[in-house]
């Protein structure tokens, strides 16, 4: 009987995997339904289930198997499977523990939020927590958000060589307010360059929104044994 | 709209036809072989000291029974390549002595080994809808490398093969090993898996070896594509126009003496013209003018409403480097906008000495980005932005949207990792030949051979044996042992 019931289930993950996989927002919002209408434990139908497709599309992306729209529909429906799944998550107290917290913003002066959308979709999709100030944020702004929600992460978007200033400006404000080095500071867009990463002294630079997936995760661990450490 | 570019007027079509009538019966053209001259002569035509003076009503008799279009056929028998009407097809440039050795940088004679490499790759490129005898392998006897070539494309590959023979005693053979792939003769002759190059020497001349190949593919059914060369300044006059005028004149007297053979066997309209390289006495393939004696010599064959063919994507540097990838980007896209139906040439360095597999796999890019530019801008939907507007507003979410999703592989072509748009990461960034070398063992470990049963095999064999007996090598068979091994074996 047991075994009967964790093969039903086995292929209900199945199902909410491809869903993902596919960008299907309404297969995957019918699943969670039907998880929840048959007792599925929702933490169990995330992590076995959505979240294993939205996992599986960062890595095709990655090789080039899966493109941009692909990759936001998956995010799509990874939205829509949660929408459903947290009311019940947090009902029963076992809310899925987010990887990290992320401030995200474009810096001052940059309008252009492209880039750092895709990098806010991903990163909540895949479990993090991420705060977004959305364009043109000011140092003072994001000093201000990551105290308030205790950030692991501040991630600085530009586009422009005109901007990229602005990403220096953040990391500088973080340091004024002896932030760094416990929260970490991240940079991306179309005109940074690892070299420019390097000389403002940011704790990591990716060239797109599935690279920045990893470097974050990465920064987590690094973060996670300090505190290990310390303790 | 399907774009297209026409270098000809109407007007100067019709001067070129009509002066390539004339230069048909003065100065005529020069015909070397008996049978040939028997089968013009019992047509009525005059032959004086090996020139044949071919009047217009019989030549536009001939054009009127060269059929319109045809096709090639896969091993499967589905149809492959459709010759006719803006249909445009690619394959590497066939018939290279030398390959670009990736390691050394330094062009090598070319061997089986390379050979099955160039087949390989070019089975797994969509961008070619046809193989090529693409290099002689000079570790095979030379008597028998024409069949030698084609019995190593038939035993890897499965596409449609663009070939030609070294001889004229060499075609029978390989019409044999077809026949044999294909089952008999009358399949052969009813799906055609391969198309022959005839080809006429500049000027106005059709030798004993070209035009028996004319007269033994016509009457076997066999696809011929006449390839006719002339370079413009050297072997031919030095005007764009003038050169071809004398390339339709050739190739009228081709369809003349292949459909006086065998009427209604197909034939296509091909060149491989050049200009005459004043500095260098080459014919540089790359030059753009090159590109525009193949465009405007297919226009003319377009014209008579033939199946047509052309040389382009090649170049005249010796590596695979910037002058490689604009010479052959441009006449790639020249190519695909004139319709030309078959465009060989891609992979080919040097003024076509040499050829490249890692040339070849940045030229399937070069030649996908042709076909999307042929596809044109199309109206895709009941509106072109009001109803996305409709969703978005001014959000500027566009990548969200289904229709994004939807319709962006139509819209752009994505092309593999040999061109590289990736932002700046964490590596060193490569070029595109380093690129191309990786895409070429990756594309090497995809590739499956076709498996042929052992019937044809031993046909295959039996064949090999005959016409080797017959060029005098290794009657005692060692040789063919030994050829047949090295294909075996390479095929592994």
């Amino acid at each position: 009987m047991a075994v009967e019931l964790r093969g039903r289930h086995c292929q209900l993950f199945q199902a909410m995997r491809q869903s993902i996989v596919d960008g299907a927002s309404d297969t995957a919002t019918e699943l969670a339904q039907q998880a929840l209408a048959n007792g599925v434990d929702p933490l169990e139908a995330v992590n076995q289930g959505f979240a294993a497709g939205i996992m599986f599309a960062g890595d095709q992306f990655g090789c080039g198997q899966m493109f941009l729209p692909d990759l936001l529909a998956s995010a799509e429906a990874m939205k829509a499977a949660l929408h459903i799944l947290e009311p019940e998550m947090l009902k029963r107290g076992s809310r899925r523990e987010a990887l990290g917290k992320i401030v995200l913003g474009t810096a001052q002066g940059d309008i252009h939020d492209i880039g750092k959308n895709l990098v806010a979709t991903i990163l909540s999709a895949s479990g993090f927590q991420v705060f977004d100030l959305g364009t043109s944020v000011t140092p003072e702004q994001f000093v201000a958000k990551t105290k308030e929600v205790d950030a692991d992460i501040v991630g600085i978007s530009a586009l422009l060589t005109t901007t990229m200033a602005g990403q220096k400006a953040v990391i500088e404000a973080l340091d004024r307010n002896a932030l760094r080095p416990r929260v970490k500071a991240i940079i991306g867009g179309a005109a940074v360059t690892p070299k420019w990463a390097a000389e403002i002294g940011a704790d990591g630079y990716s060239r797109n929104a599935i690279d920045a997936l990893e470097l974050a995760k990465n920064l987590m661990s690094k973060v996670m044994n300090k505190g290990t450490a310390m303790a | 709209m399907r774009p297209r570019l026409q270098l000809l007027t109407p007007d100067l079509i019709r001067r070129i036809l009509c002066e390539a009538f004339e230069l048909l019966m003065s100065p005529g053209v020069r015909v070397g072989s008996a049978p040939v001259v028997e089968l013009l002569r019992s047509a009525g035509v005059e032959i004086n000291d090996g020139m044949a003076r071919l009047p217009e009503p019989l030549v536009r008799d001939c054009l009127a029974s060269a059929p319109r279009n045809f096709y090639l056929y896969n091993r499967q028998g589905e149809k492959a390549v459709h010759y006719g009407g803006d249909d445009v097809h690619f394959d590497p440039g066939s018939c290279c002595v030398q390959i670009l050795d990736p390691d050394t940088l330094e062009a090598r004679p070319s061997e089986t080994r390379d050979l099955v490499r160039l087949i390989q790759v070019t089975e797994t490129l969509p961008q070619f809808a046809a193989q090529s005898t693409a290099v002689v392998c000079n570790d095979a006897p030379s008597a028998i490398g024409d069949l030698y070539r084609l019995l190593v494309v038939l035993q890897h590959s499965d596409k449609p093969v663009v070939t030609g023979s070294f001889s004229a005693a060499g075609l029978p053979g390989m019409i044999d090993l077809l026949a044999a792939d294909s089952g008999s003769r009358e399949n052969l002759r009813e799906k055609p898996r391969a198309v022959f190059d005839v080809c006429p020497s500049p000027p106005l001349n059709w030798s004993e070896f070209g035009s028996h190949n004319l007269l033994d593919l016509a009457r076997a059914g066999v696809p011929a594509e006449i390839v006719s060369m002339p370079l413009a300044g050297g072997t031919a006059p030095v005007t764009l126009a003038g050169s071809v005028t004398q390339h339709a004149a050739e190739v009228l007297a081709g369809i003349t003496l292949h459909q006086l053979a065998g009427p209604g066997s197909p034939v296509v309209w091909g060149g491989a013209p050049a200009i005459f390289d004043m500095r260098s006495g080459g014919a540089p393939m790359g030059a753009v003018e090159t590109a525009m004696l193949n465009m405007a010599c297919a226009e003319v064959g377009k014209h008579l409403g033939l199946p047509t063919h052309g040389y382009l994507v090649a170049t005249d540097s010796k590596f695979v480097d910037a002058q490689a990838g604009a010479e052959s980007a441009r006449s790639a896209t020249l190519g695909a906008l004139t319709g030309i139906n078959m465009i060989s040439g891609a992979g080919m360095l040097e003024s076509l000495a040499c050829h490249s597999v890692e040339k070849l796999v940045i030229d399937a890019e070069l030649i996908a980005s042709a076909y999307r530019l042929v596809c044109g801008v199309e109206m895709r939907g009941e509106t072109l932005a009001t109803a996305i507007f409709a969703q978005t507003g001014l959000s500027g979410e566009f990548l969200k949207l289904k229709e994004t999703r939807a319709l962006f592989r139509l819209e752009q072509h994505l092309p593999s990792p040999v061109i590289d748009r990736s932002a700046r990461g964490s590596q060193p960034p490569s070029d595109a030949f380093t690129r191309a070398r990786a895409r070429v063992d990756e594309l090497v470990s995809l590739y499956r051979k076709p498996s042929l049963s052992e019937n044809v095999l031993q046909k295959f064999q039996s064949i090999i044996e005959r016409e080797a007996n017959r060029a005098g090598v290794a009657s005692t068979s060692p040789g063919t042992e030994r050829l047949e091994d090295k294909t075996v074996v390479e095929s592994r």
